[in-house]
């Protein structure tokens, strides 16, 4: 039985676990370190920390925050906000986390992914590809919280990236994050045929045929947020994952 | 005393914090007399096979290491650090530790098509050296989190502790008497870890 990874993205902001709906307006949904506790208890798969206020604050990772997150975790855990120095992925690294998401510093500085790559090996280093439609229509890569437009398509962004020894990519699509609404499939097809590292998609997922349905397409993981955060038509906060049962039925014995 | 051998290379917060988890008091060192007073080594490691050997030879530690083998003290090597436990790798050119007869190999991409390289993620395991007390499983169906692109290899089928599958079978556990050595990350492995990390605490 082939068992791929779903990881629940935490997002974080000022330490307070928050959630926003294609990049915008984050709500506040309670405390990660408790959300870390029960994703525990549910035993994932991995779980991503995104500090999405770190970068668009200018703002260093908060490193004590990290230390005290990671203690938590008795699983991988990548971290990702704010990161533009190999000084500070060493920092983060010595907390027990081993794995950076890597946004915009990647379009700012592509030679930190390489830097990150010689010294700690690929795959600690995923690079995030925010996507949208600009005013044109076409999907491009956006940086700095979905703000700035980098002009490159999501192929020849991935191409790039993989060049510059990215271990994975976190294929994130604006317009579907926070939406309930499934993968952009085609979006997924189409990056994982054009390189040959792991790509783990995020943004719209609902269920775990969604997650299916994004292994069928080329993913080699699966991410999702809002899912894991929220029960029933009114959006209730509650943590939630998968059990194994349901995972071995609907996904890992289909793939 | 549990002593993580530090070495320059490789996750030792996050083991100790597990051990932590499980009841066991460590230090994390690289002095030689701390080393050989120790009960328990845990030799973690990330990265690339000769870099890390290097580092254990700038330490001095590929002697304190092996002596601390022959003295009976217990070891258990974790991922890049249960692949230095062999002669060596297809991934470098320096010979590793030489505690248990073996290479390590790299995953063919073509034999495990369409699955990628590196391995990534989390895949049952199966305990074949069942009366080893490392291998001791109280919970069914053990699984663990992996991360590697090259396979241990053992001369002696009996030095196979553990095995699991990535498009193909391969040994993700190793056994030597007093030598162990796993290819996953008990410390990143929910209550599997937790269970391997105690049953080799209380060797």
């Amino acid at each position: 039985m082939r068992r791929v990874r779903v990881i629940p993205v935490l997002q974080i902001e000022n330490r307070k676990l928050v959630k926003t709906t294609g990049f915008k307006s984050p709500s506040y949904v309670g405390d990660p370190i408790n959300a870390l506790r029960i994703l525990n208890d549910k035993q994932v798969d991995e779980v991503a920390v995104v500090d999405i206020g770190a970068t668009r604050n200018k703002k260093r990772p908060d490193i004590d925050f990290i230390h005290q997150l990671a203690s938590e975790c008795f699983m991988p855990m990548s971290y990702g906000g704010g990161v533009d120095s190999l000084e500070q992925v060493s920092e983060i690294f010595k907390t027990g986390i081993e794995k950076i998401i890597i946004g915009t510093a990647f379009y700012k500085r592509p030679e930190l992914i390489k830097e990150i790559a010689q010294k700690f090996g690929s795959q600690s280093v995923m690079v995030s590809i925010d996507i949208r439609k600009n005013w044109l229509g076409s999907q491009r890569v956006f940086v700095l919280n979905g703000t700035v437009d980098t002009g490159q398509t999501p192929i020849s962004y991935a191409a790039l990236a993989q060049g510059a020894g990215a271990g994975e990519l976190l294929l994130q699509s604006i317009e579907k994050e926070g939406s309930f609404k499934g993968y952009d499939i085609e979006l997924i097809e189409r990056v994982s045929k054009s390189v040959n590292i792991p790509v783990v998609p995020l943004g719209g997922a609902h269920s775990v045929m969604d997650f299916f349905f994004a292994i069928q397409a080329g993913a080699s993981a699966v991410a999702a947020g809002n899912m894991f955060l929220y029960k029933g038509t009114h959006k209730a906060v509650l943590i939630n994952y998968p059990d194994q049962d349901n995972l071995i039925q609907n996904l890992y014995n289909k793939i | 005393m549990v002593t993580i051998i530090d070495y320059g290379v490789g996750n030792l917060a996050s083991v100790q914090n597990m051990l932590k988890r499980c009841g066991f008091a460590s230090q994390i060192s690289k002095n030689p007399d701390e080393i050989l007073r120790s009960t328990k080594l845990i030799l973690p490691g990330v990265g690339a096979y000769d870099s890390a050997m290097e580092k254990i030879n700038e330490y001095g530690l590929f002697s304190v290491i092996r002596e601390a083998a022959s003295n009976g003290i217990n070891i258990l090597g974790i991922c890049l650090g249960a692949q230095l436990l062999l002669e060596g790798s297809e991934e470098g050119i320096l010979s590793g530790l030489s505690l248990i007869k073996g290479t390590c190999k790299k995953f063919d991409e073509q034999t495990i098509a369409p699955l990628r390289v590196p391995h990534m993620g989390w895949s049952d395991v199966q305990f074949v050296a069942t009366s080893h007390p490392v291998a001791f499983y109280g919970e069914a169906n053990p699984r663990f989190y992996f991360t590697h692109s090259y396979y241990l290899h053992c001369d002696n089928p009996e030095n196979i502790l553990a095995t699991s599958f990535y498009g193909r079978e391969f040994t993700c556990g190793i056994v030597n008497n007093n030598i162990v050595g796993v290819q996953f990350h008990p410390e990143k492995s929910h209550i599997f870890g937790r269970q391997l990390l105690t049953n080799f605490a209380t060797l």
